[in-house]
């Protein structure tokens, strides 16, 4: 369980290894408190971020030439704490880069501010989660099932949900 | 009759002069289970609902519970259409996590089967996309291309459809011998039949109308709805992964990405029309130049070996019965990994805790994206350019559900 454990050490020695990379500036100069860590594993950068600043980095790196919002899901840690980890893939057309954005979120309240704001892409990536793992997107215009059911009960792909279903 | 005519409107609570028509689940044009909710008033719908989750059959969940080389064969179901390229791209995410060098050989096999996958898809779009708008024909001689194809598959894989073709660390098999100069002999004729569609299609009159400034989506609006492939590309965004991200040896072959500024259901026809003979180019590139070499990386322990070895090695026996019985654990980690697939990016987010089953595996598939633009390119219109609207973004309800 390698990224609940993972206290941020090392987030000060990846910030300056990576000092000019687009995100990391202009997070660093105008968002300093956001970045709780950063890691840079296998040539992808993750940025975990404070909950409520997420709408204000989405918006400054998009800003800084990170136009396109590629995916919005999570994981759940289960039993570990905090459970969920909400994890944003951004592109930047013309940079050719990604950056993964990471927002962790207890299970007695499991709610995050939507990004719809910033990216209209996100709407239906944050329903989904919100069907799937039963977090909350506050601000989120339509925020109802997906996939599954409307009448459905549970969350399927959290960890305390049986492969094969409740019978 | 004058005075039905010259009728005074009763209608006006605006309220009242809208209403709402379910078009699917099962409506021949929404390619599957696809149900929008159209708010219409006459015949001009003001606003579009996409409803879906009717072939939701929780394939992430089911991966949780697989080993590694077990989930290939699931994202095979992902999307039905184009299967090689879920295969590509979960292959290359769990590669990237275990950080394994696939040898060159593999590496052109799986380029050149994803064109033929590409082809395949842009043909079976290019059939059915001209079959709801009214032009019956080319659905026949698509079909007529696709099933060669497939049947190159058939022999490949043993399988028509669901090829499960692509390994984590290279591909399943060396290709049967006569494969090559029958993919040749294929890509050859291709281009020919594309002209062919292009006769019926590029310029006939009722098609070009039922087309052209159809479902217009601007430049801004697809960024940030998150549109990628042919519809991005057609609202004038110059973005294609395999050229600009490269992967898989990408880099090494040569061929244009077309764009358009059209932004409509027209430009995306021209560009998949002109994508599918760059996809020939590409193809016949990868048989030119394809290496000499193993098919497989050189990693006992995540690679099952060969049928001859296996028969004949001590060792080689253990390790196939290790990664049947045990599967073999991958570092711990996250990775995205996102391909160009035939409707655009197709990306794999695979999280691992460091066993021998995927923590999590996450799909990023192009049209679930694409699908929130079509409210965009259908208001205001027709409700039969909704049709059109539907078979330009090339949906498959598999993909969007999963």
């Amino acid at each position: 369980m390698g990224l609940v454990t993972d206290t941020g050490e090392n987030k000060d020695a990846v910030l300056a290894a990576h000092a000019d990379h687009r995100a990391i500036a202009a997070l660093t100069q105008h968002l300093p408190d956001a970045i709780q860590n950063a890691k840079f594993d296998r040539g992808e950068l993750t940025l975990t971020l404070a909950r409520e600043r997420i709408i204000a980095a989405c918006r400054t790196v998009q800003a800084a030439g990170y136009n396109f919002l590629a995916d919005v899901t999570c994981v759940d840690w289960y039993p570990n704490r905090p459970r969920f980890q909400i994890s944003y893939h951004i592109l930047s057309h013309p940079l050719k880069q990604r950056i993964r954005f990471a927002v962790f979120v207890e299970e007695g309240d499991p709610a995050v501010d939507s990004i719809t704001g910033v990216w209209p892409a996100a709407n239906f990536y944050e329903r989904e989660v919100f069907d799937l793992f039963g977090v909350r997107f506050g601000g989120h215009p339509n925020l109802r099932r997906l996939l599954m059911p409307e009448d459905y009960r549970g969350n399927p792909l959290r960890k305390d949900f049986p492969v094969e279903g409740y019978r | 009759m004058g005075n039905l005519l010259t009728a005074p409107t009763v209608v006006d609570s605006s309220e009242d002069r809208t209403m709402i028509l379910n078009m699917g689940p099962q409506h021949p044009s929404t390619h599957g289970v696809l149900r929008l909710v159209l708010e219409i008033d006459g015949e001009v719908v003001v606003r579009v609902a996409p409803d879906i989750g009717f072939l939701h059959t929780g394939i992430e969940k089911t991966c949780e519970a697989k080993f590694y080389q077990q989930v290939v064969p699931l994202t095979d179901r992902i999307d039905y259409i184009s299967p090689m390229h879920n295969n590509l791209c979960y292959c290359l995410a769990v590669e990237k996590l275990l950080q394994l060098e696939i040898p060159e050989r593999a590496q052109w096999l799986r380029v050149l089967l994803s064109e033929l996958t590409r082809l395949n898809s842009h043909l079976v779009w290019l059939g059915t996309h001209a079959m709801d708008i009214g032009a019956l024909t080319v659905f026949l001689y698509c079909f007529r291309e696709r099933e060669q194809i497939l049947r190159l598959f058939d022999d490949l894989a043993g399988q028509r459809m669901m090829t499960s073709y692509f390994r984590i660390g290279g591909v399943a098999l060396e290709p049967p011998l006569d494969f090559y100069d029958r993919t040749r002999a294929f890509l050859k004729t291709l281009p020919e039949k594309i002209d062919e569609y292009e006769d019926l299609l590029t310029g006939n009159r009722i098609f070009i109308n039922r087309t052209k400034g159809v479902g217009l989506l601007s430049r801004e609006d697809a960024i940030s709805l998150g549109v990628t492939g042919p519809p991005l590309r057609a609202s004038g965004v110059d973005w294609d992964l395999r050229r600009d991200m490269p992967y898989s040896g990408y880099e090494k072959f040569q061929f244009k990405v077309p764009v358009s500024t059209d932004c409509d259901v027209w430009a995306r026809y021209v560009l998949r029309v002109q994508e599918m003979r760059e996809s020939v180019k590409i193809a016949t590139q990868a048989l030119d130049g394809l290496p000499q070499g193993p098919i497989k990386a050189d990693a006992p322990k995540i690679v099952l070996p060969d049928r001859e070895a296996m028969k004949t090695q001590m060792e080689a026996l253990i390790h196939h019965f290790k990664i049947v019985t045990e599967g073999f654990g991958v570092p711990a980690g996250e990775v995205y990994q996102a391909i160009e697939s035939s409707r655009g990016e197709m990306g794999y987010y695979v999280v691992s805790d460091g066993t021998a089953k995927p923590y999590r595996v996450h799909m990023r598939n192009p049209t679930f994206a694409t699908l929130q633009a079509i409210e965009k390119m259908c208001v205001g219109r027709l409700i039969a350019d909704v049709v059109a609207a539907v078979g330009s973004i090339d949906i498959v309800l598999g993909e969007i559900d999963r």
